[in-house]
């Protein structure tokens, strides 16, 4: 079958055949359990836990916070002894949120069981169990599985491509799986496919230095639509980006995913998991890590409980810390030197590589570029690296973009070639921090100019509506002075002149001139009578009731103070009328006039 | 009329060139019109390239009005929360050699900081909420008052305010997720050899 040939790549001393020699083992469960929230790309996951708490195996201690996160799970029973931060594996060795679980040497395991007739189960049925069973990709970066099997309606998957190419040095954690899982693996991929609704194609791709693994994988394929390709082995054909191309000669654009091509491509010891959480149930809580190097005496692959500390597989494996050069997790290419042998192993941690100084030596000084282009040659993305090294070496943010350094998969081919032990990788990935760094910093100051754009715009607004007010009162106590002013006129010439300079007699003025400002139109004066005399004769009537009312039984006393109460609202109204009376006599000619 | 043109050769050229001239210069209107740049848009550029911590050292009240500065043909080094970077950026903007940053206004910090207030301490005067230029600072009257950290650009302006001294700016922990590689160390030497000890 047709493969497609990558460009660049290197063929750096496979040494896999050291960790092949025994069978997968298990390592006695260690005292102590150390799980960090976050061992996948996304959100860490939050602890459900409470700290001295019981826990079987299997049961869950993390759960996912948002979409793109996985939940943890106990991977052997025992109690909660400490939810805080601790070192992980990290290139930075900083510390980080953990749960750690003293084991109570049962292993005992929660009741559990996989997917009722996972066979007829809906995609959604299958994809929250894999959710839930806290499985992110097993080949080295931790994406959630089941996000990433989930790529929508609108991204149809024609081909799915199964990672088996492991084309690092050292590690055989997949090769020695497949060899002795082919069965359960193959399952798994069946799972996938069910999932993503059967696609078209389906193709393991292995490099041809495992034939044992290809053997063991053949008869289980028969009939079952699965492919196995095998290709020509080159570092590094593992990557997602570069299996894709040689298996189907399709490249994924620049900052794309392998759906928007309509493929999916997923690690082989992630199916092994799949298959494990669907028809057995069990969470993800070990895989396969391959224990290599020369520094140690036994060198294979173990079945490690997620948590291990990297120092408990050391003691079983004859380490000699006096040969040992470093401790690195993953491969002597892409892993990273860690800097304490207490960090555990997490969900994406495929070897621990303890090498004698043979091996690797420490790291020979950089020395200047003399532009060789070997680097270029080797690079399986096409880059210019040592283009891209200047612009590292100068910050020059803007180019080192335009040269699309964000494509570099940080292989590390281009270092293995350089004959002036340029530690080029590292330039790239500082760089690249740099970037983002700048990036965040970005969105950072632009929230900020628009949150102080938005404080100017209030305090403005303030000010405005401040100035508003105090103009509204301006103009009101003007008015008040006009019209005060206009009366003071009017009585300035009614106390005629002389008394002018006499504040008294200003006083007395302005109160004239205010009573008659206050003097009511005729008309309001007539209403008020009519009023006054309305008043009257209702109370006059009450009075009235109640001296009918109390007629009967009252004292000749209290009678006679009612009689008397009537007979003042009697006279009242008798005045009030005469007052109307005379304002209608008073104006009487006015309103004819 | 290739007569009359050959007739008045003078008068012909004339008219075409008079003709020319007015096409072009209405072209040229409708054109100015048609695309017209609203405000000076070096400014908007150098206002993007400002930190936005809207602290003020440079001497002016807030970032757009130094980029306005700027443009009016001011100092470029007078950031310090911006920094050399900051400094380099404009003086790649403006095609002009960066200076270095002017210590006058202050030195540029190491790390980057947030203003905290110890709460017991505060007597809720709300004096810092009113020099905070981002709204950052919750609080009411004789309530204590909170910085929200995420919204803090560490411009110092709510400290010298505060009547009891208890806002600090403490330096941001970098997280585990902000982390990147350092740059590798630049070796001076040559070559190789001339690491080992003279003999």
């Amino acid at each position: 079958m047709k493969t497609w040939v990558t460009p660049g790549g290197v063929h750096p001393p496979e040494n896999k055949h050291q960790s092949l020699t025994l069978p997968i083992g298990t390592l006695p469960i260690p005292e102590k359990l150390l799980i960090p929230l976050s061992q996948h790309i996304g959100t860490a996951a939050k602890p459900c836990v409470e700290l001295g708490s019981a826990v079987l195996k299997g049961q869950k201690i993390a759960e996912a916070a948002g979409p793109v996160s996985v939940p943890m799970h106990a991977p052997t029973s025992g109690t909660i002894s400490a939810i805080e931060h601790r070192p992980i594996a990290h290139s930075s060795g900083m510390l980080a949120p953990c749960i750690e679980i003293t084991s109570d040497g049962k292993d005992q395991w929660q009741a559990h069981q996989g997917v009722a007739d996972y066979k007829n189960a809906s995609a959604s049925t299958l994809l929250q169990a894999i959710a839930e069973a806290g499985i992110a990709g097993m080949g080295g970066a931790g994406f959630p599985s089941a996000v990433k099997l989930n790529p929508g309606r609108e991204r149809p998957i024609h081909t799915l491509i199964v990672n088996a190419t492991e084309c690092e040095p050292y590690i055989t954690a997949d090769d020695s799986a497949i060899r002795e899982r082919a069965a359960e693996i193959i399952e798994g991929i069946g799972i996938l496919s069910q999932i993503l609704g059967h696609p078209d194609n389906i193709m393991i791709g292995i490099e041809d230095n495992k034939p044992e693994a290809i053997e063991a994988l053949e008869p289980h394929v028969q009939g079952s639509g699965i492919s196995v390709r095998s290709f020509p082995t080159k570092y590094p054909s593992g990557g997602e980006k570069q299996l894709i191309y040689i298996l189907t000669g399709q490249e994924i654009p620049s900052g794309g995913l392998p759906a928007d091509i309509g493929m999916v491509c997923v690690n082989i010891g992630t199916t092994y998991a799949i298959k494990r959480a669907i028809v057995d149930g069990e969470p993800l809580i070990s895989r396969v890590t391959t224990m290599t190097g020369d520094a140690c005496g036994i060198n294979r692959n173990y079945e490690t409980l997620i948590g291990t500390a990297v120092s408990h597989m050391l003691e079983h494996s004859q380490f000699n810390e006096e040969r040992c050069s470093r401790l690195v997790m993953g491969g002597p290419m892409m892993g990273f030197s860690l800097t304490s042998a207490e960090v555990p192993i997490v969900k994406t941690t495929n070897c621990i590589l303890a090498p004698s100084y043979q091996e690797i030596p420490d790291d020979e000084p950089a020395q200047p570029c003399i532009r060789c282009g070997l680097c270029a040659e080797a690079c399986p993305v096409s880059l210019l690296p040592q283009q891209l090294f200047w612009y590292s070496q100068a910050e020059d943010y803007e180019r080192l973009e335009a040269h699309n350094l964000f494509d570099c998969i940080e292989c590390g081919a281009c270092s293995y070639v350089c004959p002036s032990n340029i530690p080029l990788v590292q330039y790239y990935r500082h760089s690249k921090g740099e970037i983002q760094k700048a990036r965040a910093e970005k969105v950072k100051s632009d929230h900020a100019r628009q949150r102080f754009e938005f404080h100017q715009q209030r305090m403005e607004q303030a000010e405005r509506d401040k100035e508003a007010k105090r103009a509204a009162r301006r103009e009101a106590a003007e008015q008040a002075k006009a019209t005060a002013g206009a009366a003071n006129n009017s009585a300035a010439k009614a106390t005629a002149e002389g008394q002018s300079g006499d504040s008294a007699a200003d006083i007395i003025a302005a109160a004239q001139a205010r009573a008659a400002a206050r003097k009511v139109s005729p008309e309001q004066q007539l209403a008020k009578f009519e009023r006054s005399i309305a008043g009257a004769e209702m109370r006059l009537q009450m009075a009235e009731e109640k001296l009918t009312e109390a007629d009967a039984q009252q004292t000749d006393e209290q009678k006679n103070i009612l009689v008397a109460a009537v007979e003042a609202a009697r006279q009242k109204l008798e005045q009030a009328k005469g007052r109307l009376a005379e304002h209608i006599k008073e104006h009487k000619g006015e309103q004819v006039d | 009329m290739i007569e009359t043109i050959a007739q008045y050769p003078i008068l012909a050229a004339l008219i075409a060139l008079v003709g020319l001239g007015i096409l072009f210069g209405a072209l040229l209107g409708f054109a100015a019109e048609k695309f017209k740049v609203e405000g000076d848009p070096i400014v908007e550029q150098i206002d993007e390239l400002l930190p936005q911590t809207q602290c003020g050292q440079c001497g002016f009240p807030g970032c757009r009005p130094y980029a306005e500065s700027i443009a009016n043909g001011d100092a470029i080094n007078k950031c310090p929360p911006g920094g050399q970077a900051t400094i380099n950026a404009i003086a790649n903007l403006l095609d002009v050699p960066a200076p270095e940053l002017d210590a006058e206004h202050g030195e540029e910090a190491e790390v980057r900081t947030v203003a905290y207030i110890r709460e017991d301490e505060c007597i809720g005067c709300t004096k810092c909420i009113q020099a905070c230029p981002v709204d950052a600072i919750l609080g009411a009257a004789k309530l204590m008052h909170t910085v929200i950290a995420d919204e803090c650009t560490g411009c110092d302006l709510c400290v010298e305010p505060c009547p009891v001294d208890c806002i600090d700016m403490l330096p941001v922990e970098e997280t585990i997720k902000e982390w990147h590689w350092p740059a590798p160390p630049t070796t001076a030497d040559i070559i190789a050899s001339d690491l080992r000890p003279q003999l």
